[in-house]
């Protein structure tokens, strides 16, 4: 079921490559840029156990941002969007647990597929977990510009 | 934990860094915590100061920003590439305390982190992140109450393992000692196959123990640059396969060697191929193993040179001829040898400052750029005149010569060395074709030979030899 705004589920579907924030053990916000893969409810990204200091930061804070602000990877969009909410992290299985996520993956970076394929040249890559974000509230600004407030929903009372 | 070696810095960096990276983008993220707990992200035309330390900014509109916490400012940069997907990935983060003036405000950047692949190859940072990697599966199996390792599926397991595609480094030096007999009128099958296998077991024998006395001796966790040419196969370092198994898996792979020896040496014994055996077994195992250590002693490639040349070739072609040796089968291992020494020789450019770091004299951690390069050349060219002195002296057959048609891989490699002397994986371009070159000069010897067995049969009035 969609709970976010229409155009931040455009921009989301968009992008190429956002901004996860997530919350360090002193408190600090600490910025990561992953694809977020939007399934109509949640959003999703993964991340290699080789970077998986974010992973430890979310089981210490599950508190979490995904900003969308690149007009680049979002094909030239200029409207620019944050989204709070809260994060679990998916670790039943890193070794392929997160292939489920392939289709969505690759219709953003269809290059993934074929290095997915290459797997024995760089296994730890595809050691995976998941990171699945359940949205709270959204800041939407339609022309992208910081002069202007954002437009902010709270998308637990939208959903109710 | 901050990572350095050569100037190369990922991910932490000091502020003022920070500061000239976050300048070359062209807005920047503002981040802070909320007072509900959550992080909040707005873009921001930042106006970098680095010398000053600080990035002032507009205050966004309608939201308030802490003054009494860290805030950040990160710049991140991809370049899409429709039907692939995206390149050029940099990014940067900055921390520091924000302070109000006039409705604009400045954060102080204290500290700061970032990636370029530019600067750190993605191979590059992943190598210098397993450590990380190793952590989070130390973690989840404190948590699982059991060992949770990465995986990898059988087949790549094995091929990575044992390096299995080198095996050419062995067929090559065999099928040609075995060739090399036929034409001499010695050739009995049983034993030309046992010969393939038990060298086969010898390589991946010595390649599975390199692995063991190489991470043994911190080499291996040294090297952040290894390529799918060089730095060994890495499983240990990856955690796909345990120190000990790998030991275990090297000395099965020895015991098995050494068994189809036993039984070559029972069926076509001599005392050449006898002491071929011992001396290959020494030189083996002793490339990376106490107290020899061949490869840390600059000694590397005289061992490899040896083991995959002559070693390999008259142990081939005595198995064949019972003991008899003669030069010809010496003056042909020649260029193979030199060949083979060449691809770790090249291999291990890029392996150079892990081996360094480790103690591993290799010639390129000895030498200078210049006289790393100019040696391979003057090796290549040694092991193209061995061949046309070997053909002219009458040595070698005339049909040797097509040995010839692979200068133009020998001058792609010597080309595409300078270039790519800093760039391990530019240079993996170049150690591909080396190895071809090796592969083909082997594969156009053994032309040769298949021309002379040919010939023999059919026209042995056509003269093969200069002077016979």
């Amino acid at each position: 079921m969609a709970t976010l705004p229409e155009p931040v589920e455009r921009l989301l579907e968009a992008a190429l490559v956002g901004e996860l924030t997530v919350i360090d053990g002193r408190g600090r916000p600490v910025t990561y840029p992953l694809i977020p893969l939007y399934d109509g409810e949640k959003i999703y990204l993964t991340s290699s156990t080789l970077f998986s200091r974010k992973l430890e930061h979310i089981k210490g804070n599950p508190k979490v941002s995904i900003s969308v602000t690149d007009p680049i990877a979002v094909g030239g969009r200029t409207d620019r969007a944050t989204i709070q909410g809260d994060a679990r992290v998916i670790e039943e299985d890193p070794h392929g647990g997160w292939e489920r996520l392939l289709p969505i993956w690759s219709k953003k970076e269809p290059a993934i597929v074929w290095f997915l394929k290459q797997r024995v040249a760089l296994p730890l890559f595809f050691e995976r977990s998941l990171i699945e974000v359940t949205p709270r509230r959204a800041l939407y600004w339609v022309d992208g510009s910081a002069a202007k407030a954002p437009v902010v929903t709270d998308v637990r009372k939208e959903a109710a | 934990m901050a990572t350095v070696a050569e100037g190369r810095r990922t991910p932490d960096l000091d502020a003022r860094t920070g500061l000239e990276k976050l300048a070359t983008f062209p807005y920047a993220i503002l981040t802070w915590v909320d007072d509900q707990g959550y992080p909040v992200s707005v873009a921001v035309d930042a106006a970098v100061d680095a010398g000053a330390g600080t990035v002032g900014f507009a205050a966004p509109a309608g939201l308030r920003i802490p003054l009494d916490r860290d805030v950040s400012l990160t710049g991140t940069h991809i370049r899409p590439q429709p039907g692939f997907g995206y390149d050029e990935r940099r990014h940067v983060t900055v921390w520091g305390r924000a302070s109000a003036s006039d409705g604009r405000l400045t954060v102080r950047g204290e500290r700061a982190w970032g990636w370029d692949e530019a600067e750190v190859p993605f191979f590059e940072y992943s190598e210098r992140s397993i450590g990380q990697s190793r952590k989070y599966f130390d973690a989840l199996s404190r948590e699982r109450g059991t060992p949770v390792k990465p995986r990898l599926g059988f087949g790549p397991l094995v091929l990575r393992t044992t390096r299995l595609p080198f095996l050419s480094a062995t067929v090559v030096p065999v099928l040609l000692g075995i060739a090399i007999a036929a034409s001499d009128g010695a050739f009995d099958l049983v034993s030309a196959i046992l010969t393939v296998i038990g060298a086969c077991f010898v390589q991946l024998a010595i390649n599975v123990s390199n692995d063991v006395f190489d991470t043994a001796q911190g080499a291996d966790d040294m090297n952040v640059t290894p390529t799918k040419f060089s730095g060994g196969s890495r499983v240990i370092q990856y955690g796909l396969v345990s120190f000990r198994g790998m030991a275990a898996l090297a000395t099965a792979l020895y015991l098995a060697g050494a068994a189809i020896g036993l039984v070559l040496l029972a069926l076509r014994g001599s005392p050449a191929l006898l002491v071929i055996g011992v001396v290959g077994f020494v030189i083996g195992l002793g490339y990376t193993a106490p107290p020899l250590r061949l490869v840390y002693r600059g000694l590397g490639e005289v061992a490899v040179a040896l083991g995959f040349g002559p070693l390999m070739l008259l142990g081939a072609y005595v198995v064949q001829t019972q003991g008899a040796l003669s030069w010809e089968p010496f003056v042909a291992s020649i260029p193979v040898a030199l060949l083979v020494a060449l691809i770790l020789y090249v291999n291990e450019i890029p392996d150079r400052r892990g081996d360094a770091r480790a103690g591993k004299r290799t010639l390129p951690v000895r030498f200078s750029r210049a006289a790393v390069i100019f040696g391979y050349r003057a090796a290549v060219v040694a092991a193209y005149a061995v061949v046309v002195v070997g053909v002219l002296l009458g040595i070698l057959p005339i049909p040797a010569l097509l040995v010839l048609l692979t200068i133009p891989l020998a001058l792609r490699v010597g080309r595409g060395l300078e270039p790519n002397y800093d760039n391990p994986y530019g240079l993996m371009a170049v150690m591909g074709v080396n190895i071809q070159l090796h592969l083909f000069v082997g594969l156009a010897l053994l032309a040769a030979y298949a021309i002379v067995l040919l010939l023999a049969a059919v026209a042995p009035s056509v003269p093969l030899f200069v002077g016979r």
